[in-house]
């Protein structure tokens, strides 16, 4: 079967990334996190990027989200070229199109489980209620607790929440279930699941866990910067059905 | 050698680098501090180390007295009251002087010098020329800051009204005596160049032209050590008394001597009350700084005592991060200190007429700020240092906790109002942290108590100059005579060109006494209606003079210990020389030069005169005011014209070169303090917050949009500041003007909407200022770090 071509219907690309490099350079140090990296993501599908650390994984998803610029190389996110946007577009495609789900949540501690979310629907341009949001991943009845007051799980759960209360294209996670142990991970990963699979959100999830392989539609492995290999993953399993 | 530098230590260096734009601002503010307390003691002490060497060079005399005439016979007399040990008799006479580049005429105070030899007392110390010759009549030497007001030098001449006559005078010499360092012209507030001049000529010449030939009218003393002041005093007027003598008085009252240790115990009350206001501020910033610093470093403070350090070895860390920010700053106060102390003794060298030493480094001085500033060091930073101390191993290396939040009263009152979700977390965060923030409000709203402080001198002293030339005293000039006159002499006056309203006025130097307490003022006569020269009450209302009784200055009456309706005893130092025991019926508010008042009529009765002036306030028409000059120079009896006019030009002089200076240096570290405070809760707030800026930034926010968080706490914190400044600038202002009052002056309290403005406006600048470099700050967030790390 030809890329791009699933039941024999052509895909809409979310992502096209053509020869992407990025090189650190620190004091005299020349570090190649990226070393030509070609990739498409379609829309609507589940992948999970796979690898050592420092393998380029998590450079490659702050790429695609807007966050870092890559030194050579074009990526395009549908007809927007992001290797030749200003900062501030970024800021703008990132408000409009991401929605990221970090390691250690990143919540802001002032504010309940529901004002998280609602920063940022309060900016986004169609975002669905705060409420309904954190009714998607199972936490309306903790709508009013600060992030002090939650456990680990609730509180990725409610950054999820927050990452697609405004409906984004696509959804960067990287390593959201690293921090949990597995039966909170799996909840965690349910959340992600229904979100891919109601919104149709594109979605990149970056983990060093094999065992979550399993509920994506392509598998990304990376090794020194590079992709070794693209794996379709036909038999894709329910979060609970996962085992690590 | 190789300096080993162990890790420790390395470390504490660079976390110090980490931090040196905070660093930079504590020291500043301690520095500030510190320079102030040396500059004002430094300048304190050259003051008075240079007034004393001036005196003892000259031989300053101890005891002053001026009669009408005595034969030079009653000399031995003097010498022989026990406890003199040089007495020196002389002649003083004022003239009138007329200068070809003034229209006003100007006065001259002539003193006569020794036959032979240089003066055993008060000599003059001649700077140019040479001393005038006993042989030659028409020869005189002149104060070196009378012939510069004027462009004289030595061997240019000048005319002066001697006794009637007007005589030509040429310069042989110029010089400056300790007598004259403060020079007040008769009725003069303030010293003027132009219009009074100080000169010597030789006692012969003098004797001559004023009749007193074989007699004098003036005699000074040095004392033996160990005499008694008062006993030889009393001794002295009681051999003066047949003689007109007016009162001896000791070195203390002497005019010059007066005003200049005024100025002096001024500066060292203003020396007392700032520094230890910056150096609280300093505290406060470094426990704020310590103990963020502390709170980050939790983890590697747990880490070290794992590794086997103890508690005091973690604590001396942080505690010689507080000492080697104190010592910066004391080190940047010292330097600072000295610079603007030798700016001030540059001012104080223009000003006063007497040679001034350098500011030398004081150790006394240097060791006094040392201590201080280290005192200030630990306050501030011992409480943080016990927080690393006390931290346990285990706790400190367990990640900490998420910050609790919850919803308070001030949540649940805003929560009826739409409010976005980034103007929640600022208001979040300043109640979560109440005393953090309450310490920034405090910090901030010093630095604006601190401006506050420094303008209100300002709004003092023009509320003093509106009352006192534009209230009370609002006669255009004052015509002093020689001798006392008949009241008729107002009707001359009146005829005089140009002269548009008159009013007499009638001065008799007293003692006034109450038990051991006594005072040597002047009772002032005031005609009842009087349009010129009035007498108010604290709200400013126009007096009449008491018919009966004594209307006496609250200053005066504070320092007698008198109150209303208490007796004082009247000692009249001339002519007849009456005592008698005044009732005080009204007690008056003044804030400049003290004195006693009366009833005209009831001065005359005190005197046992009949209508009698020593002096007519005069409004002018200024059109033919020029004419009236030149009349008035010719006029035998007028011993000086004082011009309201000049008077304030030199009162506003003096304010501007003396306390305008001070005032711009306190405004400068005022507004110093203000930033080093809001940098230093920007900056914390920002080190704080990184990571959840950097998220909102990832999750789309923009960069104005998170600056807005970051800064919009500030903004809050400084609007809440400013009205706790201005209370309470207000109440250090009213606590610091009875303490700058001296006996010469009042400060009245007063502050003026524009002195609040100023403050705000300076401070707000600050913050904004501080504001803008943080925002670079968040400009250079790095997103993609920001998300990896933990807390």
């Amino acid at each position: 079967m030809p890329d791009g071509m699933q039941d024999g219907t052509r895909l809409t690309e979310t992502f096209r990334a053509e020869g992407i490099t990025k090189v650190y350079e620190t004091g005299g140090l020349r570090v190649e996190a990226l070393r030509g990296v070609d990739l498409t993501l379609y829309e609507g599908e589940l992948v999970v990027l796979l690898g050592p650390s420092g393998s380029g994984k998590s450079t490659l998803l702050n790429i695609l989200g807007g966050l870092d610029l890559p030194t050579d190389g074009q990526l395009f996110f549908k007809d927007l070229e992001l290797t030749a946007c200003s900062p501030h577009d970024l800021t703008i495609y990132r408000r409009d199109h991401v929605g990221f789900v970090f390691q250690f949540y990143n919540l802001i501690p002032s504010l309940t489980a529901r004002e998280n979310v609602a920063l940022v629907t309060e900016i986004a341009e169609d975002p669905m209620a705060a409420d309904e949001a954190l009714e998607m991943v199972g936490l309306e009845h903790r709508l009013d607790h600060f992030p002090s007051q939650l456990s680990g799980g609730e509180q990725q759960r409610v950054a999820i929440a927050r990452a697609i209360a405004k409906r984004p294209d696509v959804l960067l996670c990287d390593e959201p279930t690293g921090a949990l142990d597995s039966k909170t991970g799996v909840v965690v990963l349910e959340a992600l699941d229904r979100a891919n699979r109601e919104l149709g959100t594109t979605t990149a999830l970056i983990t060093h866990n094999a065992g979550i392989k399993d509920m994506s539609e392509r598998v990304i492995r990376f090794a020194d910067g590079q992709i070794i290999s693209v794996d379709e993953n036909p038999h894709k399993k329910a979060p609970e059905e996962l085992t690590w | 050698m190789v300096v080993r530098i162990d890790s420790l230590n390395r470390k504490l260096f660079r976390d110090l680098w980490r931090i040196k734009g905070q660093a930079l601002a504590i020291a500043a503010v301690v520095a500030c501090g510190i320079a102030l307390m040396i500059s004002s003691f430094g300048t304190v002490t050259v003051l008075e180390e240079s007034m004393n060497a001036f005196y003892d060079r000259t031989r300053f005399a101890d005891v002053f007295a001026s009669l009408k005439r005595a034969p030079d016979s009653l000399k031995e007399d003097i010498e022989r009251i026990p406890g003199v040990s040089v007495a020196e008799t002389r002649i003083i006479a004022a003239v009138n002087l007329d200068l070809p580049n003034m229209a006003e005429p100007a006065t001259g105070q002539l003193l006569s010098l020794p036959e032979r030899g240089t003066p055993l007392l008060n000599d003059v110390i001649i700077l140019s020329g040479r001393y005038p010759s006993a042989q030659r009549p028409n020869e005189v030497a002149i104060t070196d800051a009378f012939a510069n007001a004027h462009g004289l030098t030595v061997g240019d001449s000048f005319k002066a009204i001697i006794n009637g006559n007007k005589r030509s005078l040429e310069i042989v010499g110029l010089g400056m005596t300790a007598e004259y360092i403060y020079a007040l012209g008769p009725g003069s507030l303030m010293p003027d160049d132009r219009r009074f001049g100080v000169m010597w000529m030789g006692r012969k010449a003098l004797a001559a032209a004023f009749d007193l030939d074989g007699a004098f009218n003036n005699v000074t003393m040095s004392l033996q050590l160990g005499a008694s002041e008062e006993e030889v005093i009393r001794r002295l007027d009681t051999l003066l008394e047949p003689y007109g003598g007016v009162g001896a008085y000791a070195r203390e009252d002497q005019l010059s001597n007066f005003f200049l240790n005024n100025e002096i115990t001024q500066l060292r009350t203003s020396g007392a009350i700032f520094p230890p206001v910056f150096l609280l501020v300093a505290a406060f910033l470094l426990n704020v700084v310590v103990s963020r610093i502390v709170a980050t470093e939790r983890e590697q403070i747990g880490l070290l005592k794992a590794f086997g350090y103890n508690d005091l070895e973690v604590g001396w860390i942080y505690l010689k991060l507080v000492l080697i920010l104190v010592a910066i700053g004391l080190a940047m106060g010292m330097a600072l200190g000295l610079w603007m102390g030798g700016g001030m003794i540059n001012m104080y060298t223009t000003y006063y007429k007497f040679p001034l030493l350098d500011l030398g480094i004081d150790p006394g001085v240097f060791a006094s700020a040392a201590i201080v500033s280290l005192v200030a060091g630990l306050v501030g930073g011992l409480g943080a240092v016990r927080q690393a101390v006390k931290l346990s191993p285990a706790v400190a290396m367990a990640p900490p906790v998420p910050t609790s939040y919850k919803t308070g009263a001030l949540s649940r009152f805003f929560s009826q109002f739409t409010i976005s979700q980034p103007t929640r977390m600022i208001f979040r965060h300043v109640t979560r942290f109440p005393v953090r923030a309450s310490l920034t409000i405090i910090g901030v709203a010093f630095s604006v108590a601190l401006m506050i402080m420094s303008l209100f001198f300002l709004d003092s002293v023009e509320r003093v100059i509106a009352v006192y030339f534009f209230q009370a005293e609002r006669q255009s000039l004052t015509v002093s005579f020689v001798e006392p006159r008949p009241a008729t002499v107002e009707q001359e006056i009146q005829h005089l060109p140009g002269v548009i309203q008159t009013q007499p006025t009638r001065s008799v130097a007293v003692r006034l006494r109450n038990g051991h307490l006594s005072d040597r003022k002047s009772i002032i006569g005031i005609v009842p209606g009087a349009d010129l020269n009035r007498l108010l009450d604290s709200e400013q209302k126009t007096i009449e003079p008491p018919p009966g009784g004594l209307a006496l200055s609250k200053h005066i009456a504070k320092d007698l210990n008198l109150k209303l309706g208490d007796l004082v005893t009247v000692e009249v130092l001339q002519e007849r020389r009456p005592v008698e025991e005044i009732k005080i019926v009204r007690l008056v508010e003044e804030y400049l030069g003290f004195q006693a008042y009366m009833h005209i009529d009831a001065v005359n009765r005190l005197m046992r005169e009949g209508p009698t002036v020593t002096g007519i306030h005069v409004m002018v028409d200024s059109r033919y005011a020029d004419d009236l000059y030149s009349t008035l120079k010719d006029t035998p009896g007028v011993a000086g014209i004082a011009q309201q006019t000049a008077t304030l030009a030199s009162f506003r002089e003096t304010m501007d070169n003396t306390m305008n200076v001070m005032i711009g240096f306190y405004v400068a570290l005022a507004s110093l303090i203000a930033f080093g405070v809001a940098y230093n809760a920007a900056r914390i707030a920002l080190s704080e917050r990184s990571r959840a800026l950097a998220s909102l930034r990832v999750l789309g926010f923009t960069r104005e949009e998170v600056t807005y968080i970051l800064l919009g706490e500030l903004g809050i914190l400084t609007l809440v500041s400013l009205p706790v400044g201005c209370v309470l600038g207000d109440s250090m202002a009213l606590a610091m003007s009875p303490m700058l009052s001296t006996d010469l002056y009042n400060f009245p309290f007063v502050i003026e909407n524009a002195t609040y403005g100023w403050s705000v406006v300076v401070v707000c600048i600050s913050a904004v200022l501080c504001g803008l470099i943080t925002r670079r700050r968040v400009f250079g967030l790095d997103l993609v770090t920001a998300l990896k790390t933990r807390e």
